[in-house]
Protein backbone atom coordinates (compact mmCIF):
# COMPACT_ATOMS: atom_id res chain seq x y z
CA UNK A 1 0.00 0.00 0.00
CA UNK A 2 1.07 3.21 -1.05
CA UNK A 3 1.15 5.28 2.19
CA UNK A 4 1.11 8.85 -0.15
CA UNK A 5 -2.18 8.72 -0.19
CA UNK A 6 -3.32 8.76 3.31
CA UNK A 7 -0.98 11.57 3.72
CA UNK A 8 -2.14 13.18 0.60
CA UNK A 9 -5.80 12.91 1.94
CA UNK A 10 -5.58 14.00 5.50
CA UNK A 11 -3.18 17.11 4.34
CA UNK A 12 -6.05 18.11 1.87
CA UNK A 13 -8.68 17.13 4.21
CA UNK A 14 -7.01 18.87 7.24
CA UNK A 15 -5.97 22.10 5.56
CA UNK A 16 -9.14 22.41 3.19
CA UNK A 17 -11.52 22.10 6.81
CA UNK A 18 -9.75 25.19 8.60
CA UNK A 19 -10.62 26.98 5.27
CA UNK A 20 -13.61 26.38 4.74
CA UNK A 21 -14.93 26.23 8.61
CA UNK A 22 -14.27 30.40 8.71
CA UNK A 23 -14.87 30.86 5.20
CA UNK A 24 -18.09 29.22 6.08
CA UNK A 25 -18.54 30.86 9.30
CA UNK A 26 -17.56 34.53 8.32
CA UNK A 27 -19.97 34.03 4.87
CA UNK A 28 -22.75 32.75 6.71
CA UNK A 29 -22.59 35.35 9.45
CA UNK A 30 -22.28 38.11 6.50
CA UNK A 31 -25.28 37.01 4.72
CA UNK A 32 -27.50 36.51 8.22
CA UNK A 33 -26.98 40.42 8.06
CA UNK A 34 -27.62 41.40 4.81
CA UNK A 35 -31.53 42.86 4.90
CA UNK A 36 -32.23 42.92 1.35
CA UNK A 37 -34.67 39.69 0.81
CA UNK A 38 -33.62 39.58 -2.67
CA UNK A 39 -30.00 39.68 -2.89
CA UNK A 40 -29.87 37.45 0.31
CA UNK A 41 -31.68 34.92 -1.54
CA UNK A 42 -29.59 35.46 -5.07
CA UNK A 43 -26.41 35.03 -2.59
CA UNK A 44 -28.04 31.45 -1.44
CA UNK A 45 -28.19 30.27 -4.80
CA UNK A 46 -25.27 31.00 -5.73
CA UNK A 47 -23.39 30.03 -2.56
CA UNK A 48 -25.30 26.49 -2.15
CA UNK A 49 -24.62 25.87 -6.24
CA UNK A 50 -21.70 23.53 -5.38
CA UNK A 51 -23.51 21.31 -3.61
CA UNK A 52 -26.01 20.56 -6.11
CA UNK A 53 -23.83 20.92 -9.26
CA UNK A 54 -22.20 17.24 -9.90
CA UNK A 55 -18.99 17.25 -9.10
CA UNK A 56 -17.55 17.30 -12.15
CA UNK A 57 -19.08 20.07 -13.27
CA UNK A 58 -17.55 21.70 -10.88
CA UNK A 59 -14.19 20.70 -11.42
CA UNK A 60 -15.48 21.91 -14.81
CA UNK A 61 -15.46 25.03 -13.74
CA UNK A 62 -12.56 25.63 -11.86
CA UNK A 63 -10.72 24.24 -14.29
CA UNK A 64 -12.37 26.95 -16.40
CA UNK A 65 -10.91 29.70 -13.70
CA UNK A 66 -7.77 27.71 -12.83
CA UNK A 67 -6.33 26.44 -15.92
CA UNK A 68 -3.01 27.18 -16.56
CA UNK A 69 -4.37 28.93 -19.80
CA UNK A 70 -7.05 30.62 -17.92
CA UNK A 71 -7.43 33.75 -16.33
CA UNK A 72 -7.22 33.04 -12.63
CA UNK A 73 -4.74 30.16 -13.52
CA UNK A 74 -2.30 32.81 -15.42
CA UNK A 75 -2.61 35.74 -13.14
CA UNK A 76 -0.99 33.10 -10.16
CA UNK A 77 1.37 31.77 -12.57
CA UNK A 78 2.57 35.76 -13.05
CA UNK A 79 2.41 36.89 -10.01
CA UNK A 80 3.56 34.27 -8.00
CA UNK A 81 4.69 31.86 -10.25
CA UNK A 82 2.76 29.43 -8.77
CA UNK A 83 0.44 26.63 -10.91
CA UNK A 84 -2.40 25.97 -9.28
CA UNK A 85 -4.04 23.57 -11.42
CA UNK A 86 -2.46 19.70 -11.05
CA UNK A 87 -0.89 20.66 -8.27
CA UNK A 88 -1.56 19.44 -4.27
CA UNK A 89 -2.96 23.12 -3.91
CA UNK A 90 -5.55 22.30 -6.23
CA UNK A 91 -7.07 19.03 -4.11
CA UNK A 92 -7.70 21.52 -1.57
CA UNK A 93 -9.15 24.29 -3.90
CA UNK A 94 -11.56 21.52 -5.03
CA UNK A 95 -12.11 20.14 -1.02
CA UNK A 96 -12.96 23.82 0.05
CA UNK A 97 -15.43 24.54 -3.22
CA UNK A 98 -17.50 21.62 -2.66
CA UNK A 99 -17.52 21.20 1.05
CA UNK A 100 -18.20 24.83 1.46
CA UNK A 101 -22.18 25.01 1.04
CA UNK A 102 -22.23 22.80 4.07
CA UNK A 103 -20.46 24.56 6.21
CA UNK A 104 -22.41 27.83 4.65
CA UNK A 105 -25.51 26.30 5.47
CA UNK A 106 -25.21 24.72 8.68
CA UNK A 107 -23.68 27.70 10.11
CA UNK A 108 -26.40 30.18 8.57
CA UNK A 109 -28.83 27.73 10.38
CA UNK A 110 -27.61 27.77 12.86
CA UNK A 111 -27.01 31.86 13.13
CA UNK A 112 -30.52 32.48 12.35
CA UNK A 113 -31.73 29.72 15.10
CA UNK A 114 -30.15 32.18 17.95
CA UNK A 115 -32.79 34.14 20.00
CA UNK A 116 -32.36 37.70 18.25
CA UNK A 117 -33.50 39.21 22.01
CA UNK A 118 -29.58 38.04 23.21
CA UNK A 119 -28.03 39.74 20.53
CA UNK A 120 -29.87 42.71 21.07
CA UNK A 121 -29.64 42.77 24.65
CA UNK A 122 -25.81 42.26 24.33
CA UNK A 123 -25.84 45.77 22.46
CA UNK A 124 -27.71 47.16 24.81
CA UNK A 125 -25.48 46.38 27.35
CA UNK A 126 -22.54 47.85 25.21
CA UNK A 127 -20.67 44.56 23.94
CA UNK A 128 -18.91 44.98 20.92
CA UNK A 129 -20.11 43.65 17.59
CA UNK A 130 -16.75 41.33 17.66
CA UNK A 131 -17.50 40.51 21.20
CA UNK A 132 -21.15 39.37 20.59
CA UNK A 133 -19.80 37.35 17.88
CA UNK A 134 -17.80 35.12 19.74
CA UNK A 135 -18.94 35.25 23.34
CA UNK A 136 -22.73 35.12 22.17
CA UNK A 137 -23.76 34.40 19.18
CA UNK A 138 -21.11 31.45 18.61
CA UNK A 139 -21.96 29.36 22.10
CA UNK A 140 -25.54 29.41 21.12
CA UNK A 141 -24.67 28.26 17.42
CA UNK A 142 -22.01 25.91 18.25
CA UNK A 143 -23.90 22.62 17.97
CA UNK A 144 -25.06 23.23 14.29
CA UNK A 145 -21.92 25.14 13.88
CA UNK A 146 -20.13 22.18 14.73
CA UNK A 147 -22.41 19.58 12.78
CA UNK A 148 -21.13 21.80 10.07
CA UNK A 149 -17.64 21.14 10.29
CA UNK A 150 -18.24 17.47 10.55
CA UNK A 151 -20.27 17.29 7.52
CA UNK A 152 -17.90 19.14 5.74
CA UNK A 153 -14.65 17.79 6.78
CA UNK A 154 -16.35 14.18 6.06
CA UNK A 155 -17.34 15.94 2.43
CA UNK A 156 -13.80 17.16 2.01
CA UNK A 157 -12.22 14.17 2.86
CA UNK A 158 -14.20 12.19 0.32
CA UNK A 159 -14.37 14.70 -2.39
CA UNK A 160 -13.51 12.77 -5.72
CA UNK A 161 -15.08 14.36 -9.12
CA UNK A 162 -13.76 17.78 -8.76
CA UNK A 163 -10.55 16.45 -7.60
CA UNK A 164 -10.12 14.60 -10.63
CA UNK A 165 -10.53 16.97 -12.84
CA UNK A 166 -8.31 19.96 -11.52
CA UNK A 167 -6.21 18.41 -9.98
CA UNK A 168 -6.06 14.95 -11.56
CA UNK A 169 -4.73 12.00 -10.31
CA UNK A 170 -0.50 11.92 -9.80
CA UNK A 171 0.55 9.27 -7.64
CA UNK A 172 2.46 11.17 -4.77
CA UNK A 173 0.96 14.39 -5.48
CA UNK A 174 -2.63 14.60 -6.20
CA UNK A 175 -3.65 10.70 -5.28
CA UNK A 176 -6.01 11.06 -2.45
CA UNK A 177 -7.73 8.32 -0.94
CA UNK A 178 -10.74 8.47 -3.02
CA UNK A 179 -8.52 8.40 -5.88
CA UNK A 180 -6.28 5.97 -5.00
CA UNK A 181 -9.48 3.79 -4.40
CA UNK A 182 -10.56 4.22 -7.61
CA UNK A 183 -7.36 3.43 -9.06
CA UNK A 184 -7.10 0.24 -7.75
CA UNK A 185 -10.18 -0.45 -8.69
CA UNK A 186 -9.75 0.62 -11.90
CA UNK A 187 -6.09 -1.84 -12.29
CA UNK A 188 -8.40 -4.69 -10.97
CA UNK A 189 -6.41 -4.65 -7.81
CA UNK A 190 -9.55 -4.97 -5.32
CA UNK A 191 -7.24 -6.45 -2.14
CA UNK A 192 -5.01 -2.83 -2.23
CA UNK A 193 -8.86 -0.94 -2.42
CA UNK A 194 -9.89 -2.22 0.76
CA UNK A 195 -6.69 -1.29 2.99
CA UNK A 196 -7.65 2.47 1.48
CA UNK A 197 -11.34 2.08 2.49
CA UNK A 198 -10.67 0.59 5.64
CA UNK A 199 -8.67 3.68 6.29
CA UNK A 200 -10.75 6.51 5.45
CA UNK A 201 -13.85 5.11 7.17
CA UNK A 202 -11.56 5.18 10.50
CA UNK A 203 -10.23 8.66 9.52
CA UNK A 204 -14.29 9.38 9.47
CA UNK A 205 -15.91 7.74 12.33
CA UNK A 206 -12.76 9.43 14.70
CA UNK A 207 -13.71 12.82 13.16
CA UNK A 208 -16.95 12.74 14.12
CA UNK A 209 -16.89 11.40 17.75
CA UNK A 210 -14.40 14.12 18.49
CA UNK A 211 -16.83 16.75 16.82
CA UNK A 212 -19.78 15.28 18.86
CA UNK A 213 -17.64 15.41 22.11
CA UNK A 214 -16.55 18.55 21.89
CA UNK A 215 -20.28 19.77 21.17
CA UNK A 216 -21.43 18.32 24.18
CA UNK A 217 -18.87 20.01 26.33
CA UNK A 218 -19.87 23.42 24.80
CA UNK A 219 -23.72 22.39 25.87
CA UNK A 220 -22.89 21.83 29.54
CA UNK A 221 -24.40 25.15 31.01
CA UNK A 222 -27.88 23.85 28.81
CA UNK A 223 -28.27 21.12 31.89
CA UNK A 224 -30.42 21.98 34.11
CA UNK A 225 -29.15 20.73 37.33
CA UNK A 226 -26.73 22.98 39.42
CA UNK A 227 -23.33 22.34 38.21
CA UNK A 228 -20.84 21.64 41.27
CA UNK B 1 -33.31 63.31 33.43
CA UNK B 2 -35.48 63.77 30.94
CA UNK B 3 -36.16 61.75 27.66
CA UNK B 4 -38.22 62.86 24.58
CA UNK B 5 -39.32 61.00 21.63
CA UNK B 6 -40.85 61.69 18.66
CA UNK B 7 -40.66 58.86 16.42
CA UNK B 8 -42.31 57.65 12.88
CA UNK B 9 -41.78 54.76 11.66
CA UNK B 10 -43.83 52.99 8.21
CA UNK B 11 -44.69 49.41 7.97
CA UNK B 12 -47.24 47.82 5.43
CA UNK B 13 -50.44 48.54 6.57
CA UNK B 14 -49.56 49.76 9.91
CA UNK B 15 -47.93 53.43 11.01
CA UNK B 16 -46.50 54.13 14.61
CA UNK B 17 -46.11 57.66 15.28
CA UNK B 18 -45.56 58.27 18.98
CA UNK B 19 -44.38 61.49 20.89
CA UNK B 20 -44.03 61.68 24.57
CA UNK B 21 -41.46 63.42 27.08
CA UNK B 22 -41.00 61.84 30.32
CA UNK B 23 -39.16 63.01 33.75
CA UNK B 24 -37.89 60.66 36.19
CA UNK B 25 -40.46 58.33 37.54
CA UNK B 26 -41.95 55.27 35.78
CA UNK B 27 -43.96 55.94 32.80
CA UNK B 28 -46.09 52.73 31.68
CA UNK B 29 -46.80 52.29 28.25
CA UNK B 30 -50.53 50.67 27.81
CA UNK B 31 -51.54 49.32 24.37
CA UNK B 32 -52.73 46.47 22.80
CA UNK B 33 -51.15 43.34 21.14
CA UNK B 34 -49.39 44.81 18.00
CA UNK B 35 -50.24 48.62 19.10
CA UNK B 36 -46.42 49.51 18.53
CA UNK B 37 -45.70 49.69 22.37
CA UNK B 38 -42.73 47.54 22.03
CA UNK B 39 -41.65 49.09 18.95
CA UNK B 40 -41.68 51.98 20.42
CA UNK B 41 -39.22 50.85 23.38
CA UNK B 42 -37.08 49.29 20.17
CA UNK B 43 -36.37 52.41 18.52
CA UNK B 44 -35.39 54.47 21.70
CA UNK B 45 -32.28 51.67 23.31
CA UNK B 46 -31.44 51.74 19.21
CA UNK B 47 -32.61 47.96 18.05
CA UNK B 48 -34.47 49.60 15.70
CA UNK B 49 -34.45 52.45 13.52
CA UNK B 50 -37.21 55.21 13.04
CA UNK B 51 -37.65 56.36 9.75
CA UNK B 52 -38.09 59.85 11.14
CA UNK B 53 -37.95 61.60 14.39
CA UNK B 54 -35.61 62.75 17.12
CA UNK B 55 -34.92 60.91 20.62
CA UNK B 56 -32.94 62.92 23.32
CA UNK B 57 -31.98 61.74 26.46
CA UNK B 58 -31.10 63.90 29.04
CA UNK B 59 -29.59 66.87 26.80
CA UNK B 60 -27.57 64.05 24.52
CA UNK B 61 -29.11 63.41 20.76
CA UNK B 62 -29.84 59.07 20.12
CA UNK B 63 -31.57 60.29 17.01
CA UNK B 64 -32.07 62.64 15.10
CA UNK B 65 -33.10 61.78 11.12
CA UNK B 66 -33.06 65.62 9.99
CA UNK B 67 -29.34 66.08 11.99
CA UNK B 68 -28.53 62.22 10.77
CA UNK B 69 -27.76 61.49 13.88
CA UNK B 70 -28.26 57.49 15.19
CA UNK B 71 -26.63 56.26 18.03
CA UNK B 72 -25.68 52.45 17.86
CA UNK B 73 -27.12 50.83 21.07
CA UNK B 74 -24.03 50.70 22.46
CA UNK B 75 -23.57 54.23 22.34
CA UNK B 76 -26.85 55.21 24.09
CA UNK B 77 -26.27 53.81 27.51
CA UNK B 78 -30.36 52.86 27.52
CA UNK B 79 -30.73 49.62 29.68
CA UNK B 80 -33.87 46.91 28.16
CA UNK B 81 -35.17 44.09 29.67
CA UNK B 82 -36.28 41.83 27.93
CA UNK B 83 -39.74 39.89 27.90
CA UNK B 84 -37.75 36.60 28.06
CA UNK B 85 -35.29 38.59 30.05
CA UNK B 86 -32.30 37.38 27.67
CA UNK B 87 -30.01 36.58 29.30
CA UNK B 88 -26.70 34.29 27.81
CA UNK B 89 -27.78 30.86 29.00
CA UNK B 90 -23.83 30.02 28.28
CA UNK B 91 -22.36 32.55 30.97
CA UNK B 92 -22.92 32.17 34.81
CA UNK B 93 -24.95 34.85 37.02
CA UNK B 94 -21.70 36.69 37.21
CA UNK B 95 -20.84 36.19 33.73
CA UNK B 96 -23.90 37.63 32.54
CA UNK B 97 -23.82 40.70 35.26
CA UNK B 98 -20.02 41.32 34.14
CA UNK B 99 -21.42 42.11 30.73
CA UNK B 100 -22.14 45.06 30.78
CA UNK B 101 -19.20 46.06 32.69
CA UNK B 102 -16.35 44.29 29.39
CA UNK B 103 -16.29 47.95 27.56
CA UNK B 104 -15.79 50.28 30.56
CA UNK B 105 -11.59 51.08 31.42
CA UNK B 106 -11.88 50.46 34.77
CA UNK B 107 -9.84 47.71 36.66
CA UNK B 108 -10.63 44.06 36.97
CA UNK B 109 -11.26 44.20 40.77
CA UNK B 110 -12.99 47.20 40.45
CA UNK B 111 -14.99 45.37 37.78
CA UNK B 112 -15.70 42.40 40.07
CA UNK B 113 -16.56 44.48 43.12
CA UNK B 114 -19.68 46.00 40.62
CA UNK B 115 -20.67 42.34 40.35
CA UNK B 116 -20.62 41.83 43.99
CA UNK B 117 -22.74 44.72 44.69
CA UNK B 118 -25.39 43.58 42.33
CA UNK B 119 -25.58 40.56 43.60
CA UNK B 120 -25.87 41.78 47.27
CA UNK B 121 -28.33 44.56 45.94
CA UNK B 122 -30.45 41.88 44.09
CA UNK B 123 -30.52 38.98 46.49
CA UNK B 124 -28.58 36.41 44.23
CA UNK B 125 -26.11 35.00 46.85
CA UNK B 126 -25.18 31.48 46.13
CA UNK B 127 -25.98 31.68 42.67
CA UNK B 128 -23.40 33.71 41.15
CA UNK B 129 -21.72 30.27 39.50
CA UNK B 130 -25.31 28.92 37.97
CA UNK B 131 -26.56 28.87 34.43
CA UNK B 132 -29.65 30.88 33.79
CA UNK B 133 -31.48 27.68 32.93
CA UNK B 134 -30.50 26.63 36.67
CA UNK B 135 -32.88 29.78 37.82
CA UNK B 136 -36.42 30.57 38.89
CA UNK B 137 -38.40 32.52 36.48
CA UNK B 138 -37.90 35.56 39.56
CA UNK B 139 -34.10 34.78 39.90
CA UNK B 140 -33.78 35.13 36.55
CA UNK B 141 -35.44 38.60 36.45
CA UNK B 142 -33.62 39.57 39.19
CA UNK B 143 -30.58 38.70 37.28
CA UNK B 144 -31.43 40.72 34.36
CA UNK B 145 -31.73 43.89 36.32
CA UNK B 146 -28.53 43.43 38.28
CA UNK B 147 -27.00 42.62 34.51
CA UNK B 148 -28.43 45.98 33.46
CA UNK B 149 -28.51 48.39 36.86
CA UNK B 150 -24.29 47.01 36.57
CA UNK B 151 -23.82 49.04 33.32
CA UNK B 152 -25.80 52.19 35.20
CA UNK B 153 -27.92 52.87 32.38
CA UNK B 154 -29.28 56.77 31.78
CA UNK B 155 -32.81 55.14 31.35
CA UNK B 156 -34.61 51.85 31.78
CA UNK B 157 -36.92 50.07 29.57
CA UNK B 158 -38.86 46.98 30.58
CA UNK B 159 -40.56 45.44 28.14
CA UNK B 160 -44.32 43.08 29.49
CA UNK B 161 -41.71 41.83 32.62
CA UNK B 162 -44.07 39.99 34.55
CA UNK B 163 -45.92 38.75 31.43
CA UNK B 164 -43.58 35.07 31.63
CA UNK B 165 -44.16 34.61 34.59
CA UNK B 166 -46.85 32.85 36.61
CA UNK B 167 -49.41 34.25 38.47
CA UNK B 168 -48.60 33.35 41.99
CA UNK B 169 -45.28 35.11 41.47
CA UNK B 170 -46.35 38.12 39.49
CA UNK B 171 -47.73 39.87 42.58
CA UNK B 172 -44.86 39.14 44.74
CA UNK B 173 -42.52 40.44 41.83
CA UNK B 174 -44.08 43.57 41.12
CA UNK B 175 -43.40 44.54 44.94
CA UNK B 176 -40.13 43.66 44.49
CA UNK B 177 -39.52 45.42 41.35
CA UNK B 178 -40.58 48.53 42.68
CA UNK B 179 -38.23 48.27 45.91
CA UNK B 180 -35.58 47.73 43.55
CA UNK B 181 -36.60 50.38 41.10
CA UNK B 182 -37.08 53.04 43.99
CA UNK B 183 -33.53 54.01 43.87
CA UNK B 184 -33.00 54.48 40.26
CA UNK B 185 -32.84 57.95 39.65
CA UNK B 186 -32.98 57.80 35.72
CA UNK B 187 -36.56 57.29 33.22
CA UNK B 188 -38.09 54.37 33.32
CA UNK B 189 -40.73 52.83 30.68
CA UNK B 190 -42.36 49.81 31.33
CA UNK B 191 -44.36 48.67 28.51
CA UNK B 192 -47.40 46.21 29.50
CA UNK B 193 -50.88 45.34 28.33
CA UNK B 194 -52.04 44.42 31.64
CA UNK B 195 -54.23 48.03 33.21
CA UNK B 196 -53.42 46.38 36.75
CA UNK B 197 -49.41 46.24 36.49
CA UNK B 198 -49.83 50.00 35.58
CA UNK B 199 -52.13 51.44 38.10
CA UNK B 200 -50.09 49.42 40.47
CA UNK B 201 -46.65 50.35 39.09
CA UNK B 202 -46.39 53.82 36.93
CA UNK B 203 -47.47 57.03 38.25
CA UNK B 204 -47.56 58.48 34.66
CA UNK B 205 -48.96 56.32 31.78
CA UNK B 206 -49.00 56.40 27.93
CA UNK B 207 -51.47 55.04 26.28
CA UNK B 208 -50.53 53.89 22.53
CA UNK B 209 -53.77 52.92 20.02
CA UNK B 210 -52.93 51.29 16.75
CA UNK B 211 -49.34 53.23 16.29
CA UNK B 212 -50.59 57.06 17.85
CA UNK B 213 -49.83 57.77 21.36
CA UNK B 214 -53.50 58.56 22.38
CA UNK B 215 -52.96 59.76 25.82
CA UNK B 216 -50.45 60.69 28.24
CA UNK B 217 -50.91 61.98 31.84
CA UNK B 218 -51.07 61.20 34.84
CA UNK B 219 -52.28 57.25 35.53
CA UNK B 220 -55.00 57.69 38.06
CA UNK B 221 -56.67 60.42 36.61
CA UNK B 222 -56.54 58.86 33.02
CA UNK B 223 -58.38 56.32 34.60
CA UNK B 224 -60.82 58.31 36.22
CA UNK B 225 -61.39 59.97 33.07
CA UNK B 226 -60.44 58.18 30.30
CA UNK B 227 -62.27 60.56 27.24
CA UNK B 228 -61.86 58.42 24.58
CA UNK B 229 -63.28 54.80 23.94
CA UNK B 230 -59.99 53.32 23.45
CA UNK B 231 -58.30 54.67 26.45
CA UNK B 232 -61.35 53.40 28.67
CA UNK B 233 -61.38 50.13 26.83
CA UNK B 234 -57.78 49.54 27.90
CA UNK B 235 -58.38 50.85 31.27
CA UNK B 236 -60.53 47.94 31.50
CA UNK B 237 -64.19 49.09 30.85
CA UNK B 238 -65.78 46.50 29.86
CA UNK B 239 -69.74 48.52 28.76
CA UNK B 240 -70.21 50.33 25.82
CA UNK B 241 -73.43 52.20 24.14
CA UNK B 242 -73.43 54.80 21.52
CA UNK B 243 -75.39 58.19 23.41
CA UNK B 244 -76.53 61.63 22.19
CA UNK B 245 -76.98 64.46 25.14
CA UNK B 246 -80.83 65.01 25.21
CA UNK B 247 -81.29 67.17 28.48
CA UNK B 248 -79.26 69.33 31.00
CA UNK B 249 -77.69 66.39 32.32
CA UNK B 250 -79.04 63.78 30.65
CA UNK B 251 -77.73 61.53 27.68
CA UNK B 252 -79.40 58.74 25.70
CA UNK B 253 -77.82 55.64 25.69
CA UNK B 254 -79.05 54.25 22.32
CA UNK B 255 -78.03 51.12 21.63
CA UNK B 256 -79.15 49.83 25.81
CA UNK B 257 -81.75 52.27 25.04
CA UNK B 258 -81.81 53.71 28.45
CA UNK B 259 -81.53 57.51 29.86
CA UNK B 260 -78.71 58.41 31.95
CA UNK B 261 -78.26 60.99 34.06
CA UNK B 262 -74.75 61.94 34.18
CA UNK B 263 -72.72 64.76 35.77
CA UNK B 264 -71.99 68.20 34.03
CA UNK B 265 -69.57 69.21 32.32
CA UNK B 266 -70.25 67.72 29.00
CA UNK B 267 -67.18 67.49 26.58
CA UNK B 268 -67.39 69.39 23.40
CA UNK B 269 -67.54 66.27 21.62
CA UNK B 270 -68.65 62.47 22.42
CA UNK B 271 -69.86 59.27 20.76
CA UNK B 272 -70.47 56.89 23.17
CA UNK B 273 -71.08 56.34 27.43
CA UNK B 274 -69.24 53.43 29.15
CA UNK B 275 -69.89 52.24 32.67
CA UNK B 276 -67.52 50.02 33.86
CA UNK B 277 -68.63 46.63 34.87
CA UNK B 278 -68.23 47.07 39.12
CA UNK B 279 -69.52 50.55 38.80
CA UNK B 280 -73.18 49.22 38.83
CA UNK B 281 -75.46 48.92 42.07
CA UNK B 282 -78.70 46.61 42.61
CA UNK B 283 -81.89 48.30 43.03
CA UNK B 284 -84.68 47.48 44.39
CA UNK B 285 -87.78 46.87 41.92
CA UNK B 286 -89.75 49.77 43.55
CA UNK B 287 -86.94 52.20 44.11
CA UNK B 288 -87.16 55.50 43.08
CA UNK B 289 -83.58 55.99 42.14
CA UNK B 290 -82.19 57.75 38.75
CA UNK B 291 -80.41 55.99 36.22
CA UNK B 292 -82.02 52.66 36.79
CA UNK B 293 -81.32 50.15 33.96
CA UNK B 294 -83.65 46.62 33.29
CA UNK B 295 -81.59 43.95 34.45
CA UNK B 296 -82.33 40.60 32.44
CA UNK B 297 -79.97 37.58 32.69
CA UNK B 298 -78.12 36.61 29.65
CA UNK B 299 -74.92 34.38 31.38
CA UNK B 300 -73.29 34.25 34.34
CA UNK B 301 -70.32 32.76 35.85
CA UNK B 302 -67.79 32.83 38.88
CA UNK B 303 -63.80 33.32 39.48
CA UNK B 304 -62.85 32.59 42.85
CA UNK B 305 -63.62 35.86 44.24
CA UNK B 306 -66.22 37.38 41.76
CA UNK B 307 -69.80 36.95 40.01
CA UNK B 308 -69.62 37.94 36.30
CA UNK B 309 -73.21 38.27 34.94
CA UNK B 310 -73.80 39.38 31.73
CA UNK B 311 -77.06 40.99 31.17
CA UNK B 312 -78.82 43.13 28.90
CA UNK B 313 -81.77 46.00 29.15
CA UNK B 314 -83.08 45.03 25.95
CA UNK B 315 -83.84 41.28 25.69
CA UNK B 316 -86.95 41.41 22.90
CA UNK B 317 -84.02 42.96 20.82
CA UNK B 318 -82.84 40.26 17.91
CA UNK B 319 -79.41 40.88 19.40
CA UNK B 320 -79.81 42.26 22.66
CA UNK B 321 -76.75 44.49 24.01
CA UNK B 322 -74.68 42.12 26.19
CA UNK B 323 -73.71 44.14 29.80
CA UNK B 324 -71.26 42.92 32.23
CA UNK B 325 -71.25 43.44 35.85
CA UNK B 326 -68.93 42.23 38.15
CA UNK B 327 -69.36 41.87 42.18
CA UNK B 328 -67.60 40.36 45.13
CA UNK B 329 -68.91 37.74 47.01
CA UNK B 330 -70.15 39.49 49.38
CA UNK B 331 -71.81 42.55 48.10
CA UNK B 332 -74.47 41.10 46.76
CA UNK B 333 -75.99 38.20 48.25
CA UNK B 334 -79.97 38.15 46.95
CA UNK B 335 -81.25 34.79 45.80
CA UNK B 336 -82.34 35.61 42.24
CA UNK B 337 -80.62 38.78 40.18
CA UNK B 338 -81.84 41.95 40.66
CA UNK B 339 -84.59 43.61 39.09
CA UNK B 340 -82.50 47.04 38.31
CA UNK B 341 -79.56 48.47 38.40
CA UNK B 342 -78.15 51.96 38.96
CA UNK B 343 -75.38 53.61 38.39
CA UNK B 344 -74.12 56.96 39.28
CA UNK B 345 -74.15 59.91 37.50
CA UNK B 346 -70.22 60.53 38.17
CA UNK B 347 -69.51 57.13 37.28
CA UNK B 348 -70.96 57.35 33.52
CA UNK B 349 -67.75 58.00 31.58
CA UNK B 350 -68.14 60.25 28.71
CA UNK B 351 -66.19 59.04 25.42
CA UNK B 352 -65.47 60.11 22.14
Amino acid sequence: MDYSAVWISLKTASVSIVITFFLGLLVARWVVSIRHEKLKMFLDGILTLPMVLPPTVMGFFLLYLFGAKRPLGMFFLEFFSYKIAFSWSATVLAAVVISFPLMYRSARGAFEQVDQNLFYAARTLGMREGRIFWRVVMPMALPGVASGGVLAFARGLGEFGATAMIAGNIAGQTRTLPLAIYSEVAAGNMEGAYDYVLIIVCISLLVIFCLNWFTSLGRRFMKKEPVQ
Amino acid sequence: MTLEVALEKKFKGFNLNVQFTHGNDIMGVLGASGSGKSMTLKCIAGIETPQRGRIVLNGRVLFDSEQKINLKPQERKVGYLFQNYALFPNMTVEQNIACGLEQLRSAKADKQAVVREMIERFQLEGLAKRYPLQLSGGQQQRVALARIMAYEPEALLLDEPFSALDAYLKDQLQEELLEMLGSYPGSVIMVTHSRDEVYRLCPQLLVIDHGRAVRRGATREIFADPQQLAVARLSGCKNFSRARRIGEQTVEALDWQVRLQVRPPFPEHFDYIGVRAHDFVPVDERGEEINRLPCRLLNSSETPFEHNIIFTTVAEAERPPRIWWLYGRDEYRGAALPSYLTVAPEKNLLLS
